[in-house]
């Protein structure tokens, strides 16, 4: 468990001294956030159901960071330690594979929870950001969704060897996935046939999720994203493990 | 003497590509013990056998008298390794590195005193990357001992080093000697195996080729020794192919090399021959030195100068 620990410190360590990965996943977001705000102001709106556009982008963009984490951040590590051969170095050492794994698992995650957390912040903060609420379902729903998407993220950094590949199977992935799920472009100003379509893009079930329960509704109301979610988490984590490779 | 490392029969192959073939060695306690070949020798696959981090389709390998692959753990906590092209985070730091290996193991050595056996106290706080070569292998030679090993693996610890970083880690590799642990390790450099390892092991196509002392190796092979010297004036090489132990003379130039015999105990070396019968016929030289056969020459004998990659 010592070392489980102490990996996870490193691990958060070098997140922030390799900047490009903290700036993409950290400070866009918050950027995309202060930008939106300061054209649409977060005066409630009957197209977002009496909520400002701010009020229904946090949640959303809180799905943005989840993906980013998942299919960049943690694929391109991960092939970078297997291309440089630090995986295949712990491996030479007593140290349990769960915990060199756990705790990139558990550095992205906080990353992820830090990344959303500036945005709550900044919302609050310049625009008054509404809350309605219950903190806890909120955090649960968020590390559900981070779950299920680190373990897809895990299938990439299984699959593929090089640091050069997973970025850019990780954008290609990533790119129409955030817009095509509401997690940049509200679901509100889609057509209802698009939004039809975009019920089979999987971010589009986190962005529903978060952003229903920011506003009060009961998990039952979410029952579709639940489900979806776990499914992905399962069949992915059990992908995962099978293709897993440390060199 | 007791074995650490027990190999009978070892083979592993990828797809239809063999790496090891038939691969049988000891390794005694407290010995520095090296493995060269060739490129592509299965040197790298051997090793990783030894470790646990290959699984063998044949033979039996003892590592400590453990079963690398079925006793993975507890060979981990009593070996020390030093992998080729294993690296650490580039913004990881010296002391975190030795920290965070630190707690791999049960009872490891306070790194503190790692770090100033291993000349490394003023980069304690340096990323990796801003280590030169010969401190990153330092570095990783402290990690490889950071858990009191018996054993201690190091694979091309030298490569691409400067010949004082050279010298030092040979210095080092002698010390952990001292202290009684076994050192298993792989190069390159001919004259690093020559003048570190007290056994040397010749693998070519996943066999052994030669094992024992360097000395005994190149007695072995009854190699020829060489004379150079320079010789600014006229010259008639007949001169010195009169000399009995010589087999044959070149000259390129002013240049001039005499190849012979090495010489039996109790004679004179071809040197002192070739200078003799210079002198006799007046003949002025200069430069004059000569060159015994070294493992080098024993390693392209048995191995060939055929490039491999």
């Amino acid at each position: 468990m010592q070392s489980f620990w102490k990996l996870a410190v490193v691990e958060c360590k070098l997140y922030f001294r390799f900047p490009i990965m903290a700036l993409f996943t950290l400070a866009l977001p918050l950027m995309i956030l202060i930008l939106l705000g300061s054209i649409f102001g977060n005066e409630p709106s009957p197209l977002y159901g009496g909520y400002g556009s701010v009020d229904v982008s946090v949640p959303a963009y809180a799905a943005m960071i989840i993906a980013i984490s998942a299919f960049i951040s943690l694929p391109i590590t991960l092939a970078n330690y297997r291309e440089r051969g630090i995986l295949r170095r712990f491996r030479a050492t007593p140290v349990s594979p769960a915990a060199v794994l756990g705790a990139q698992l558990v550095m992205q995650f906080l990353m992820t929870l830090l990344g959303m957390a500036l945005l709550i912040v900044a919302g609050k903060l310049v625009y008054g950001l509404r809350f309605e609420g219950n903190a806890l379902s909120v955090l649960a729903a968020f590390s559900l969704s981070c779950l299920s998407f680190f373990a897809f993220g895990m299938i990439l950094a299984g699959l593929i060897p090089s640091v050069r590949l997973a970025s850019i199977v990780g954008n290609v992935l990533l790119q129409p996935m955030i817009y095509l799920s509401g997690a940049t472009i509200p679901l509100e100003v889609m057509s209802p046939r698009m939004r039809e379509f975009i019920r089979f893009i999987p971010l589009t079930h986190v962005v529903t999720l978060l952003r229903g329960l920011w506003v009060g509704d009961v998990w039952s109301e979410h029952q579709t994203e639940l489900i979806v979610l776990s499914a992905i988490l399962v069949v992915c984590s059990i992908v995962a493990v099978k293709v897993f490779r440390w060199e | 003497m007791q074995q650490v490392i027990h190999v009978s029969h070892l083979g592993k192959m990828y797809g239809k590509t063999i790496a090891v073939d038939d691969l049988s060695f000891e390794v005694n306690e407290g010995e520095i013990f090296g493995m060269v070949g060739p490129n592509g020798a299965g040197k790298t696959t051997t090793i990783e056998c030894l470790q646990g981090l290959r699984r063998p389709d044949q033979g039996e390998v003892r590592v400590l008298e453990l079963d690398p692959v079925r006793q993975e753990h507890s060979l981990r906590l009593e070996i020390g390794t030093q992998l080729q092209k294993a690296l650490l985070p580039d913004r990881l730091k010296v002391d975190e590195a030795l920290d965070l290996f630190a707690s791999f193991y049960p009872d490891p050595t306070p790194w503190p005193i790692l770090l100033e056996r291993l000349g490394l106290v003023e980069k304690k706080g340096a990323y990796i990357s801003e280590l030169s070569g010969g401190q990153q292998q330092r570095l990783f030679i402290a990690l490889a001992l950071i858990n009191h090993p018996r054993l201690v693996f190091l694979d091309e610890l030298t490569t691409g080093l400067d010949p004082q970083a050279r010298h030092t880690i040979w210095d080092l590799v002698r010390e952990i000697r001292a202290e009684g642990r076994t050192v298993f390790l792989t190069t390159h450099l001919m004259e690093e195996a020559e003048k570190l390892c007290d056994r040397v092991m010749i693998v070519d196509h996943g066999r052994v080729v030669a094992l024992d002392t360097p000395s005994a190796l190149v007695r072995s092979l009854g190699a020829e020794s060489r004379v150079l010297f320079i010789c600014e004036g006229a010259f008639d090489p007949q001169v010195l192919k009169a000399i009995s132990a010589v087999s044959r003379v070149e000259q390129d130039g002013q240049r001039v090399i005499v190849y012979g015999r090495a010489p039996q105990p109790g004679q004179p070396p071809l040197i002192a021959d070739v200078a003799n019968a210079l002198s006799a016929q007046r003949i002025a030289f200069t430069d004059i030195r000569m060159e015994q056969a070294s493992l080098e020459d024993v390693f392209l004998q048995l191995t060939g100068r055929a490039i491999r990659d």
